[in-house]
């Protein structure tokens, strides 16, 4: 039985997080209604002239810094030109000379080490847009919302040998462009896509086989899934001769669990490459270059490290923190603001994360102030406010910029220091139902639980349960 | 058929028409293309807005041919402008004669031509100084806005009101670059007249050269005579680079959003084939396949990419001449007479014409046309320029 070792290179898509699109000013948000974000420029009109967006000059540098590439300091636009019915100008400016970051490397940890994948190029250029098809009419519509959207496309070498291994980058790929703010990296959204270039040898060959490429896996379980196919496919091919092998560009259908031949989308023809004349070459000088560098994160691994030596965070609550930029920076603010890091990161384990998990948020769209939420957090520990009121507080601070200790006040949910209203309301409560009284007294603890309960919703709240359970207990004593 | 589209009750001292390639919302762009014939823009060009800031009124647009590359509108979709005797006429400048002018977008020298046949101002300012945003883009890296007029008072006073910087064209130049053109910082005193290619010119042109000669050197100026083999490359070296940028500019024009569509097609390859077939002239045509084949990964180093390089030499040769000169004196054209049978005998002659238009194009440098001669100058010299025009048409 043949020993073959597999041969991947990827080709990741990763779409930019800005406002506007790359050369004009239509919104590059995700949806929206059909052809809403578009104008003359980005739908192919004539007239309108592309000025290039500097955030996604700024991004591609970034990306690049954390994947450890080499900016090219002067760096140009080209034209890749084909004809489809998503490209309204029937080009794509793209970067085919000199793409702004080569040779980078990301290192990877697998069941197997460590292993450094090394990064070809990475590029900017823009989206295409969406077809529709509508089976009833047996039309086909376009929706150029997503044309001219910013993407910087990264380049692999062949470097991969495995699913694990792909798996794995992309993992990494996409902690680091979402903790240094580059995407989004969602999948199921599309502003992370990943296209596998495959093919398979003899263990020891050094001769490439033939290479397919497969498109349209929209999950890493489907990535793969369909590398795990593909392998057995080329494999069953050259062992039993089931099919020839062709290099060619195939479509993975997830529900099927199998890759078709695609039509070809451009006759495989001349892209004729050629620099936009409307785009001046990018000459990114010592200040924008000093400023980029300055801008980037620590590693979320470095941070992870910090937390857990010199903040004493368990290996757990560091390492689910540091899965998303939003939840570091809210925790370093808090930490910053009083001082006690395992109570911040109980506060964003437990409470932000029910939060975020009942609104269907994830974890980067966590908008809570860290300097507020250090705020809350000593207003509980000074026994302020309850920790109940407190979370009451905390889904406020995730919608809009309060003050907790103002919005507390002016929401009464200060804790009262008016013992003789708390001793007044227990004293009626004791007084109003003498049956829990007795119950207690014959050992129900339960009969405790009812009036306590009782007496803070009485109290709104607003009261120490520590102070409540004291005069409560006394005052039974007393009946 | 002169204008094809006028604005009624135009006060036409005070109006400015615009050739077919400048974006209106109040009336067809149609770039003299069939692809277009009634688009409607949603937008005005930045031209557009400052001329009627300037309290200019729009008299209309004219005729220009499809794309602006040939050699004087004959490749209209509206049809060649002629006289009886079907001498060519520029459209643009039967219009000029009676409004205060015309913005024509110079893209392969057509409106110098014009201006020189026609004894009418032409002035092509420095590149970057006045916005293209709003043109329909035919040629990007040469292509420029420029003002036809009788007077060189009257071309001076519109480009006042249209030259200046704008956000939304990348490739427009600080307003401070843009006021340098509009005063002469260093007036003409030695004109370099380009041997070769004024040789190339006949009689009637020759004379226009000589004439302007006496009428410069009458008011103390320096004339003298130049090797100008370099200059004559930028006509091979314009040709490729404006047949490839015109290729991929007109390639957003494939029949499905909006302008012309086949009614004969099955599938969208015919859709697009159909379409562009039937809707671009002959030299469009030609011109899309010359320049998709010089672009081509076999031809891309020895065409385009040679092409760029041939731009930097006449660039750097204009440089040296420019040291020791002020302007560079040629004709605009080889001959004052083009007739239709010119151009049905040879449908290209706008690339052979391009002897004497391509390397102010090439090099995006000022030229300015009037008493039927051409001067190019150094970036910037634009009023300099108008001067000495100024000079060789009272000479005359």
């Amino acid at each position: 039985m043949k020993k073959y070792e597999t041969v991947i290179g990827l080709e990741v898509h990763i779409e930019l997080a800005t406002k506007s699109k790359i050369f004009c000013s239509c919104s590059a948000e995700f949806g929206g209604e059909q052809n809403d974000h578009v104008c003359p420029a980005c739908c192919g009109m004539p007239g309108m002239l592309p000025v290039t967006n500097k955030k996604v000059v700024d991004l591609g540098m970034t990306a690049g810094m954390m994947l450890n590439c080499d900016i090219n300091r002067t760096t140009t636009f080209d034209k890749k030109n084909y004809y489809y019915p998503d490209l309204p100008c029937s080009y794509q400016t793209t970067q085919w000379f000199a793409p702004i970051c080569v040779n980078g490397k990301v290192r990877i940890k697998t069941s197997k080490g460590e292993k450094d994948i090394r990064i070809k190029q990475i590029h900017m250029e823009e989206d295409a847009g969406k077809l529709v098809h509508d089976d009833w009419t047996d039309t086909s519509l376009v929706d150029y919302n997503r044309t001219s959207v910013p993407l910087i496309e990264i380049v692999s070498q062949p470097d991969f040998s495995s699913a694990e291994e792909v798996v794995a980058y992309l993992e990494r790929l996409r902690s680091l462009l979402r903790f240094a703010k580059v995407s989004q990296c969602r999948m199921e959204q599309g502003s992370m896509r990943c296209d596998v270039n495959l093919s398979i040898r003899e263990e020891g060959d050094t001769k490439l086989g033939v290479r397919t490429e497969m498109k349209n896996m929209n999950s890493i379980s489907a990535i793969t899934r369909a590398i795990e196919y593909e392998v057995a496919r080329h494999i069953d091919a050259l062992e039993n001769g089931t099919e020839e092998l062709v290099q060619e560009t195939r479509r993975w259908d997830d529900v099927k669990g199998k890759s078709y031949a695609m039509r070809s989308k451009e006759t495989a023809g001349d892209y004729r490459y050629f620099p936009d004349p409307n785009v001046m070459p990018i000459v990114i000088d010592d200040e924008w270059f000093n400023s980029i560098k300055a801008s980037l994160p620590e590693f979320p691994e470095v941070k992870k490290a910090r937390f857990i030596d010199e903040l004493g965070l368990s290996e757990y609550d560091a390492d689910l923190i540091t899965q998303s930029r939003a939840f570091c920076d809210c925790f370093e603010e808090a930490y910053k603001e009083c001082g006690e890091a395992k109570e911040v990161a109980n506060w964003l384990i437990s409470d932000c994360m029910n939060m975020l998990n009942k609104k269907g948020s994830t974890m980067d769209q966590l908008k809570v102030d860290g300097n507020a939420l250090g705020k809350l957090i000593k207003l509980v520990m000074e026994s302020k406010v309850t920790r109940g009121n407190a979370k009451k507080i905390l889904l406020v601070m995730d919608e809009e910029t309060i003050d907790p200790e103002k919005y507390a006040t002016e929401n009464n949910f200060i804790v009262s220091n008016d013992t003789a209203n708390i001793e007044k309301v227990i004293k009626e409560i004791v007084a109003s139902d003498p049956k829990s009284v007795a119950d207690y007294k014959g050992g129900k603890e339960k009969a405790l639980m009812a009036l306590f309960g009782k007496c803070m919703k009485t109290l709104k709240g607003n009261c120490d349960p520590q102070v409540l359970r004291k005069i409560l207990l006394e005052e039974i004593d007393k009946a | 058929m002169k204008l094809y589209l006028t604005k009624a009750d135009c006060d036409m001292t005070n109006a400015v028409a615009l050739d077919d390639m400048f974006l209106t919302k109040a009336m067809p762009t149609t770039a003299g293309s069939k692809m277009l014939d009634s688009y409607m823009s949603l937008f005005d060009a930045e031209v557009v807005t400052k001329l009627t800031d300037a309290g200019y009124e729009i008299a209309g647009k004219a005729n220009v041919g499809e794309m602006a590359v040939d050699l004087l509108g004959e490749t209209s979709y509206e049809g060649a402008v002629t006289d009886d005797n079907g001498t060519l006429l520029s459209a643009s400048a039967e219009i000029a004669k009676e409004a205060k002018a015309v913005l024509c977008f110079d893209v392969n020298g057509a409106p110098r031509r014009a201006a020189a046949i026609n004894d009418l101002v032409f002035v092509k300012p420095t590149y970057g100084t006045v916005s293209r945003f709003g043109t329909i883009s035919s040629a990007c890296s040469g292509e420029t806005v420029g003002v036809m007029a009788k007077t060189v008072a009257d071309a001076k006073a519109v480009l006042t009101a249209i030259a200046g910087h704008d956000d939304k064209d990348g490739t427009s130049l600080s307003d401070a670059q843009c006021e340098k053109i509009l005063t002469t910082e260093k007036a003409v005193k030695k004109v370099a007249v380009a041997k070769s290619i004024t040789a190339s010119a006949d009689d009637a042109v020759k004379a226009d050269i000589e004439a302007a000669k006496k009428a410069l050197s009458d008011k103390g100026i320096e004339i003298a005579e130049i090797d100008d083999e370099i200059l004559t490359k930028a006509k091979a070296a314009w040709n490729i680079l404006m047949s490839a940028e015109l290729c991929n500019n007109v390639s957003r024009f494939d029949g499905v959003k909006y302008g012309y569509r086949s009614e004969n097609y099955t599938t969208i390859e015919e859709l697009y084939t159909n379409s562009r077939t039937e809707a671009f002239g002959e030299l469009l045509k030609t011109m899309i396949i010359y320049g998709s084949d010089v672009l081509s990964t076999d031809n891309y180093m020895s065409f385009y990419d040679k092409a760029m390089r041939i731009r930097r030499v006449v660039a750097e040769k204009f440089a040296e001449i420019f040291a020791e000169y002020d302007a560079v004196m040629l004709p605009a054209s080889s001959k004052k007479t083009f007739t239709k049978a010119d151009t049905d005998a040879n449908k290209y002659l706008a690339f052979d014409e391009n002897l004497y238009t391509a390397p102010a194009t090439i090099t995006g440098l000022p030229a300015v046309v009037g008493g039927g001669v051409q001067l190019i100058g150094k970036a910037f010299s634009d009023s300099a320029l108008m001067d000495a025009v100024q000079i060789i048409k009272e000479g005359k």
